[in-house]
């Protein structure tokens, strides 16, 4: 018994920190199961959100979960710049911060982006392509649920057992067991495995979604240019998320059973997963912005009143950058020794890559050119984009000059370029995209002064933050150093630079301010198209009822929704009565729910190596595969009546 | 009201851009990557600037075509601007652009591949110092197969003349970066990497990992020391007489978890760094050649 508990609850789980979050977890999770009993909604939950499958509510989990994952990685990320806002802190010791900088960037890249893109995807893809649901319902919310899990098991490693302390890249040899025991590390590699497997399976969800459930007249060149991005998002998923898989399962092979791929004995060679990390890396950075550039196209046109400029040569880049990321891993260390020719050409596609991605940021100006720019907050946000990104690809290139990269390799200005282009484009992206549909996912619009306060304090002070760290680059600060001395002019640049960090951490807290706020308060959208847009999810009522579409529209032009309303044919929103047919639905299943836990329950297994609690989970994965399949009754029918009655309470029945 | 915002808007701007300004262009001896001691880093530095010119164009170009587009078509009352909801191409502007982008990329990849080819290659003429590096849990071994001398966290070097350093690791991987003499190199267990930089004047550079390996990774600092070559000869013997020989007992010492102080050893075990030519990639077989030469030298 005492050896389970010191398992459980190693040293470093037991310092102050640690049993604050812990005591704070357990009031929270009290309050909450005493809300759920008190108002008796544990079947509501049961019924409409954990069993279901509709990809409106699943996007809403998604983000949730997204804006959870951003409070802790932020946090993460103001313990940091607390640490590093003097020289010579001892606020945090070096443990505790390689844990933290581990968890930051491990749950803002796998925890925060992608569910957030993941939301965005759910929250619009379907309502703009006209479709009612994805292509494989039951399946989205197992990819769904599998993250949940994989998210929760992520981030209890804080308080049971322990961190994982090697970085979001996690380079063996520091991360086998010679140099890393404990079972931080297992916690890494198996929620990174098991929210892997949900992200790959969204990836083929989305890419039929999109090939094969579009509107009637919707070609591949009339599709809004976020489902081209989405589109091609998907098929990069697909291709660079089983690298990491490999690799996360051979380092697994070796901590868990004794091989030596990585390791620094029998031959093990630790830059093999370099190479093949990367290889999913370099993708996966396109993966985090694509969606972006499809949010801003759709932002930017609609608050410009006019239609995107270049649409073909936009649907080229895209396609272009995601070739070409496949062809640029080795940048990621062209200070491993390669060789000059291998350099020279990872170096080139690199820059290469900077050419359509350039191309898109004077589309969007020319976008607004000749319109009239609106400015709410979704606009801000693709305003902001703009002159951010730029910078952020600028130092790009200059990082993928390969010999400028000798000395850039790994420092602050490093760490400021990946900000610059992972806040300045995806967040900013996916701030823009949160801001721009809630009014369709909820029924209401986020309070537009507070959002401009969220937004200016955020994007001041990411300025102010990310700055000092190119200039830190220059002095020679490399990154994941826990601490300082003087002497090295250091101090100053890292001082701003905190101080802009909590510039946006007091932005993130006026932004949950403004969502309770306006969830009480916010102005209603009763029209359905609250910002004049011009794709199909703006002929729906907000938010859309379960079926979406009640009739299926036909497109005949890009920005339908904007041609109907110019043409006056808005009225094929409203449907005679007699018209109505039933609709075939998919129905809630309890599977994706406990395919997610048996997942877990085996990954617990795995991580502290009690092997029958993880044949337990794998026994439970098996089963539940099996009993999904034979489970033939997984649609249901909306009865016409119903949907009359839907229909005539929202106002869209003729006559 | 709204031209009263984007003047405030504008404002922010312009004070980012010169607090932006001041922080970077500040020529600070701090700013190690400015002040480049050597011949590598001057090479390194000149991309860093040609890049950087050329990025710096474009981001001025987007900076002012974005300020225009917002102040001139804002949606405002009596905004005169020219109201086109239709204009969704212009075959000219994007093949502009595209060159444009074309020509700039083309502009910094000709010196980026002449230096990436020119930085492999040891310049002839003297024959360079070699120094076997091997990087162990935060801390730097230093051995110089020619002298058969050994160091901890500390190095001298002659100035003026081409130093190979040959990287390893018996330990997690890290970087070895002097950034006023030049770019880092990775250390990796089984692999041995080349880097050549040189100090073309006497002076104390310091060094460090780039590359996280640990809990102690921050304290893996060293000095590099260059001073003449006589000078160079003569600390060599300083420390063939009055340090004592390292034993394979004090390296395994060296192998523990923590930190140490500098120190000096008048001669090393050859057994300590590994017998292999894997990963190196040096242009011109150099490496065997020199290999040869001093592994059939006679080792105490």
């Amino acid at each position: 018994m005492s050896s389970l508990l010191a398992q459980l609850f190693p040293p470093e789980t037991t310092r102050g920190m640690e049993l604050s979050a812990d005591v704070l977890i357990v009031l929270t999770s009290a309050a909450i199961i005493y809300v759920l009993t008190r108002y008796h909604k544990w079947g509501h939950l049961w019924r409409e959100w954990l069993t279901t499958v509709d990809h409106k509510k699943i996007g809403i989990m998604y983000l949730i979960a997204a804006i959870t994952m951003l409070f802790r990685g932020g946090v993460d990320a103001l313990l940091m710049r607390g640490q590093l806002a003097v020289p010579n802190n001892h606020f945090l010791g070096p443990l505790h911060y390689d844990e933290i900088f581990t968890t930051h960037g491990t749950i803002m890249i796998f925890f925060m982006s992608m569910p957030f893109i993941f939301a965005m995807f759910n929250l619009a893809i379907p309502l703009m392509i006209g479709a009612r649901d994805v292509a494989f319902p039951r399946l989205n919310a197992i990819s769904f649920w599998l993250f949940a899990f994989a998210a929760f098991m992520f981030n209890i490693s804080f308080v049971v057992g322990g961190s994982p302390n090697a970085g979001w890249t996690s380079y063996p040899p520091l991360t086998e067991l010679a140099f890393n025991p404990g079972v931080g590390q297992n916690y890494y590699l198996l929620a990174i495995q098991i929210s892997g497997i949900g992200s790959i399976a969204t990836g083929v969800n989305f890419l039929v979604t999109i090939l094969k459930m579009r509107a009637p007249g919707m070609t591949l060149m009339r599709m809004p240019m976020f489902v081209w991005t989405s589109l091609v998002t998907s098929a990069l998923i697909l291709f660079a998320f089983p690298p990491l898989t490999v690799a996360l399962a051979m380092t697994m092979l070796d901590r868990l059973f004794g091989t030596d791929f990585f390791t620094i004995t029998h031959g093990g060679m630790p830059m093999m997963y370099v190479n093949l990390f990367w290889l999913f890396g370099h993708p996966e950075v396109y993966i985090l912005i694509l969606p972006s550039f499809g949010i801003f196209s759709e932002v930017v046109a609609t608050f410009s009143r006019k239609r995107l400029f270049g649409y073909s040569t936009m649907v080229w880049s895209v396609i272009t950058i995601t070739l070409l990321s496949y062809g640029t891993w080795v940048h990621h260390f062209f200070t491993m020794g390669a060789g000059p020719g291998v350099n020279v050409f990872f170096g080139i596609s690199t820059m290469l890559i900077a050419i359509p991605t350039g191309i898109k940021i004077f589309n969007w100006i020319f976008t607004m050119w000749g319109g009239r720019v609106r400015t709410p907050v979704a606009m801000l946000w693709a305003l902001a984009f703009i002159p951010t990104f730029v910078v952020g690809g600028a130092t790009g290139v200059m990082l993928g000059a390969v010999v400028g990269d000798y000395q850039f390799h790994n420092s602050y200005f490093l760490i400021a370029h990946f900000h610059n282009v992972l806040i300045g484009g995806t967040v900013f992206g996916l701030l823009a995209g949160m801001y721009y549909w809630w009014p369709k996912t909820f029924g209401f619009k986020l309070d537009e002064r507070q959002g401009r306060w969220f937004f200016w304090l955020f994007f001041i002070g990411f300025w102010i933050t990310f700055m000092p760290q190119y200039a830190l680059g220059f002095m020679g600060m490399t990154r994941r150093m826990y601490t300082y001395t003087t002497g090295y002019g250091w101090s100053l640049p890292n001082l701003v630079s905190t101080i802009g960090a909590f510039m946006m951490g007091a932005g993130f807290v006026v932004f949950v301010y403004s969502i309770v706020y306006s969830y009480k308060h916010g102005e209603r959208d009763l029209t359905g198209d609250p910002w004049d847009g011009r794709t199909l999810e703006w002929s729906l009522p907000s938010p859309p009822p379960a079926y979406n579409f009640a009739r299926i529209p036909v497109v005949s032009d890009r920005d339908a929704w904007w041609e109907m309303k110019q043409h006056n044919q808005t009225n094929v929103v409203q449907l005679n009565p007699n018209d109505i047919q039933p609709i075939e639905m998919p129905k809630s299943s309890s599977i994706p729910f406990l395919m997610g836990l048996a997942f877990f329950v085996g990954g617990i297994g795995m991580v502290f190596e009690w092997w029958w609690v993880a044949i337990l989970g794998a026994l439970g994965v098996v089963a539940l595969l099996i009993i999904g399949s034979f489970d033939y009754n997984d649609h249901e029918e909306i009865h016409a009546e119903t949907i009359r009655h839907t229909e005539a309470s929202l106002g869209r029945l003729q006559g | 009201m709204a031209p009263k915002r984007s003047k405030r808007a504008f404002r922010y701007l312009s004070l980012m851009a010169l607090a932006v300004g001041l922080l970077v262009s500040g020529c600070g001896q701090q700013y190690v990557l400015l002040h480049p001691a050597g011949p590598v880093a001057a090479s390194e530095l000149g991309l860093i600037y040609i890049s950087g010119a050329a990025m710096l164009f474009m981001v001025l170009l987007v900076w002012v075509l974005f300020g225009i587009v917002i102040v001139r078509f804002r949606d405002k009352p009596g905004n005169k601007a020219p109201y086109r909801p239709l204009w969704d191409h212009n075959r000219k502007l994007e093949l502009f652009w595209l060159a444009l982008s074309f020509l700039i990329v083309i502009i910094i990849s000709v010196p980026t591949v002449q230096k990436t080819y020119a930085l492999d290659k040891i310049p002839s003429g003297t024959d360079p110092i070699v120094i076997d590096v091997t990087s162990l849990d935060y801390k730097w071994l230093f051995e110089y197969p020619q002298q058969h001398i050994a160091t901890v966290n500390y190095i001298d070097i002659p100035s003026g003349v081409p130093v190979l350093f040959e990287l390893t690791a018996n330990s997690p991987m890290n970087t070895f970066w002097v950034p006023q003499l030049g770019g880092m190199e990775y250390t990796m267990p089984g692999e041995v990497l080349p880097l050549w930089l040189e100090a073309s004047h006497p002076g104390v550079y310091w060094g460090r990992s780039g590359q996280f390996s640990g809990s102690g990774f921050v304290h893996m600092t060293f000095n590099v020391k260059a001073v003449p070559m006589a000078q160079f000869q003569q600390w060599v013997q300083t420390v063939r007489q009055t340090a004592s020989p390292m034993t394979l007992a004090d390296y395994h010492q060296l192998l523990q978890h923590n930190w140490i102080s500098p120190r000096s050893y008048s001669s090393y075990p050859a057994s300590t760094f590994p017998n292999t030519t894997h990963g190196f990639t040096l242009e011109g077989g150099m490496y065997m050649q020199m290999k040869n030469m001093y592994m059939n030298m006679p080792s105490n």
